[in-house]
């Protein structure tokens, strides 16, 4: 039997990003916040110490940072005739557990998506015709805009210290930065990071190839950065570490590094760990959320009474909860109703490794340590010629050189033997890879909902993936490959190897953690989860965060807009929600 | 082993602590009170690295560092058979150490006694099915448990088709068998060769190039062959300086080659 306990105003399920961002908004209202985190209390100390933490093996390898699939899983398959089977082990995505989430493990690529990614079907429509978008390709416009989030992605520009470069203040194109961006109000808080020499290769590649590149948005400080909650971070040792590691220098934006040691402070805010939030509880009216049950980490189990529930948890977590605590109708795609689960996306990536004649030192680097071109994302070119929908950026990151998994080989190399020692001593100093960072459309055929089959550890079902790339994303994929490949054979390599993504998805090998989808904001109710506030259309004391709100996702790594949505939603809760609880868009 | 007890190593070597949940109960003085069997039954126990820091410090003082270090996974044959076909897949030669000489088979069977061979956080939950590849791993194996059913069923393939158990073919056979685990033209009889083949790779390279606490990459081995420098903290003075080799000495977590012989 469930305890009951002590109501609190606000509750949020999960505390990452999202979690962290609604906390530190909402805690300056008065009321209580209470934040439920199904995984451990992590701190930059001791948790992510430099002493320990650049073990490869351990958080990069054996997933020392990730989500448990024995705890947390789901299942997958390719299309809908197929029996999906559970992920066994992590793979193509690598979910966060514990304080901070994901925001402990990534890499600090920092992006904003563009204006015509919030628009993309009526942009798309208008520009191309009403027949170039495939009749099974679900995309929606956002129901918000660019100009509506900009302040918010400017707020999480500074709460992180990003180092970069603006392309366009103001409408006023930047030289030396991406001129392809939306305007933004002010520069970026710190200069860009120092180039690792791959980059400054690349750099030259794409200016003689004519394109425009520029230093990758990065939330890797470039120097000491005091953020606007008065918390300090430190100057980025370039120690090649961040991906998949915690930081422990304080130089990578994390909740811990820029909100946490603020936030626990306060009175009116709480944090419980190791208590994983199985329902959100409703009233007989079903209009109407009471709070959530949850079960610690002996298998006890809780019912917290709240006012306000707010979804935190990663992507495709909140989906599983909504289906589970039956908050909207699910999506059929049958009979293409419902809305819970449908538009589950992805992100379409490839490479083109370069292998050189110089020594790169590729160990020297940073997770957002790269230098983009542009041109070929969103709608910053004509796609009328090209036939697909969407796009991406084409960067050369140096995130690392650690030897396990960060080594490229020339094509043919042999898999193992004498052959494979002799090209891993001759090629890991002197190679980089390109990649290629593709958007991924929504479509009828992918989505989530519960397997029939598969449990949890609490018995309830496991979320099901039924997800492939269609022809649009393979085509734009390989169109951007092709590119890369200019860019590449114009560093002067002595041979390269592309990495085109073809066939079906597959869940084994790592790809990004850049699930988007399920619970998809837009501005009718036949087509959306939450409004364009990241309200629930159909209990409005209910608030979802997080790329799973993302009716469809665009060409760039989602947590700037992740955040800003954040901030966006906890605007709408001070400002409005609070004043006068109910729904803040009338149908 | 804590790092109170590692005397200071130099400036930039980076010794240092294990954290707190994976010492166990092997504190430091029981390290060095433990008999070697208790210390290979606590392995089995307890989550594995605090014990491996241990062996990280007993194997820097002996000769031949933890070449002959007892399993506390693999039977005498199963060892014989990883020893043997880990030194085919990363073979020692003049320009450097292979798998043999960065004991990656002790690598590998300590890794099958601790979480990793149970596959702890796994989801090992039925119905099984063998499904497409694109579903990934559906064995309902863990990595322990397809190590020891694979090794016994390609020695009994080589005893049936060659001259006696993998281990004691010649290196060219050896090369065969592997290639044909890799391909599956080899059906073995309970396991799915290709499964097998793949797991012993990517093991086999993780031990070559993971910390040398872990037991593999001795000596920095795999590091020196490719040129990483281990996990140094700051590279801010060399980063701009491109195209020069970085030419401070090779560090691991618990610090350079032979730092722990400086204790006590």
């Amino acid at each position: 039997m469930a305890t009951t306990l002590k109501p609190v105003d606000i509750v949020l399920v999960g505390f990452g990003w999202t979690g962290s961002i609604l906390a530190e908004q909402l805690t300056r209202t008065g009321l209580s916040v209470l934040a439920l985190e199904r995984g451990k209390y992590r701190d930059t100390v001791p948790d992510f110490a430099t002493t320990q933490i650049q073990d490869e093996l351990r958080y990069a390898v054996r997933d020392g940072l990730f989500e448990e699939p024995a705890r947390d899983t789901l299942t997958f398959r390719n299309t809908m005739d197929q029996t999906a089977l559970p992920m066994r082990h992590l793979g193509s995505f690598l979910p966060g557990v514990g304080v901070g989430g994901a925001g402990v493990h990534w890499n600090g690529q920092l992006w904003r998506f563009l204006p015509e990614d919030f628009v993309i079907r009526s942009h798309t429509e208008q520009r191309y015709g009403k027949s170039f978008i495939p009749a099974d390709m679900t995309i929606q416009d956002w129901g918000i805009t660019y100009a509506e989030l900009e302040p918010h992605y400017d707020t999480f520009d500074y709460l992180c210290g990003i180092s970069g470069a603006a392309g366009n203040i103001q409408g006023v194109i930047q030289p030396g930065g991406n001129p392809f961006e939306g305007a933004r109000q002010r520069g970026y808080p710190l200069p860009p990071l120092k180039r690792s020499y791959p980059t400054v290769l690349f750099d030259k590649a794409a200016k003689d190839a004519g394109f425009k590149p520029f230093p990758c948005p990065a939330a890797n400080a470039s120097a000491a950065y005091k953020n606007p909650l008065g918390v300090q971070m430190g100057p980025c040792t370039y120690c090649g570490y961040c991906e998949w590691f915690g930081c422990g220098n304080y130089s990578k934006a994390s909740p811990q590094t820029t909100i946490l040691p603020v936030l626990l402070k306060r009175e009116n805010f709480s944090l419980r760990t190791q208590c994983d939030v199985t329902r959100i509880n409703l009233d007989s009216t079903g209009k109407n959320a009471t709070g959530v049950t949850y079960v610690d980490e002996q298998g006890r189990q809780f019912e917290q009474p709240a006012a306000l529930v707010i979804c935190c948890a990663f992507a495709q977590h909140n989906a599983l909860l909504l289906l589970l605590s039956k908050i909207g109708q699910p999506y059929d795609p049958r009979t293409n109703t419902g809305v819970v689960g449908r538009n589950y996306a992805y992100q379409i990536t490839s490479a083109v490794d370069v292998f050189l004649d110089e020594i790169m030192n590729p160990f020297m680097g940073a997770g957002a340590l790269g230098q983009a071109i542009d041109e070929f994302n969103g709608d910053n070119f004509d796609h009328g010629p090209e036939g697909f929908v969407g796009g991406g950026y084409i960067a050369l990151w140096t995130t690392g050189g650690r030897p396990i998994l960060q080594h490229q080989l020339p094509e043919g190399t042999p898999k193992w033997g004498a052959g494979w020692k002799k090209a891993m001593a001759e090629n890991y100093l002197k190679s980089a890879s390109i990649a290629t960072h593709g958007s991924v459309m929504s479509y009828r055929d992918s989505y989530l909902d519960l397997d029939p089959t598969y449990r949890d550890i609490y018995g309830d079902p496991l979320l099901r993936l039924t997800f492939d790339y269609h022809p649009n994303e393979i085509k734009m994929s390989g169109f951007l490959t092709d590119k890369a490949t200019l860019i590449a054979q114009a560093m002067k390599p002595r041979s390269l190897h592309a990495k085109p993504r073809i066939g079906h998805y597959s869940i084994v090998p790592y790809q990004t953690t850049h699930n988007t989808g399920g619970c998809a904001m837009g501005a009718d109710p036949k087509t959306s989860v939450v409004n364009k506030y990241l309200q629930s259309w159909d209990v409005p004391n209910v608030f979802v965060m997080g790329s799973s709100v993302f009716p469809q996702n665009a060409g760039y790594n989602p947590t700037g807009t992740v955040a800003a949505l954040a901030y966006w939603a906890a605007d709408a809760i001070k400002n409005l929600y609070l004043k006068n609880p109910g729904p803040l868009v009338q149908v | 082993m804590s790092e109170k007890n590692l005397k200071a190593p130099e400036a930039d070597a980076q010794a240092g602590s294990l954290d707190s949940d994976v010492h166990g109960p092997t504190g430091a003085d029981e390290c060095s009170s433990l008999t070697r069997r208790s210390l290979l039954k606590a392995a089995l126990l307890f989550p594995a690295v605090g014990v491996l820091g241990c062996g990280a410090h007993e194997s820097s003082h002996s000769a031949t560092p933890g070449a002959n270090a007892a399993s506390v996974f693999f039977s005498t044959e199963e060892r014989a058979f990883v020893e043997a076909a880990t030194a085919r897949l990363i073979p020692d030669e003049e320009d450097g150490l292979g798998a043999k000489g960065a004991n990656v088979a002790v690598f590998i069977d300590q890794q099958l006694a601790g979480p990793y061979g149970r596959a702890e956080r796994w989801y090992m939950h039925g119905p099984w099915a063998q499904g497409i590849p694109q579903q990934g791993y559906q064995l309902k194996l863990t990595p322990a448990e397809l190590y020891r059913t694979a090794i016994r069923d390609v020695d009994a393939w080589c005893v049936q088709n060659h001259t006696g158990h993998f281990a004691a073919l010649s290196g060219a056979d050896q090369d065969a068998v592997l290639h044909g685990l890799e391909s599956g033209d080899i059906k073995l009889a309970d396991v799915p060769a290709k499964a097998f083949f793949t797991m012993l790779l990517k093991n086999t390279v993780e031990g070559f190039l993971a910390d040398p606490m872990y037991g593999g990459n001795r000596n920095f081995a795999g590091w020196k062959l490719v040129g990483f420098p281990g996990p140094r903290y700051n590279y801010v003075a060399e980063i701009e300086q491109y195209g020069k080799p970085y030419t401070q000495p090779t560090v691991g977590i618990l610090g350079r080659d032979g730092t722990l012989l400086r204790r006590g």
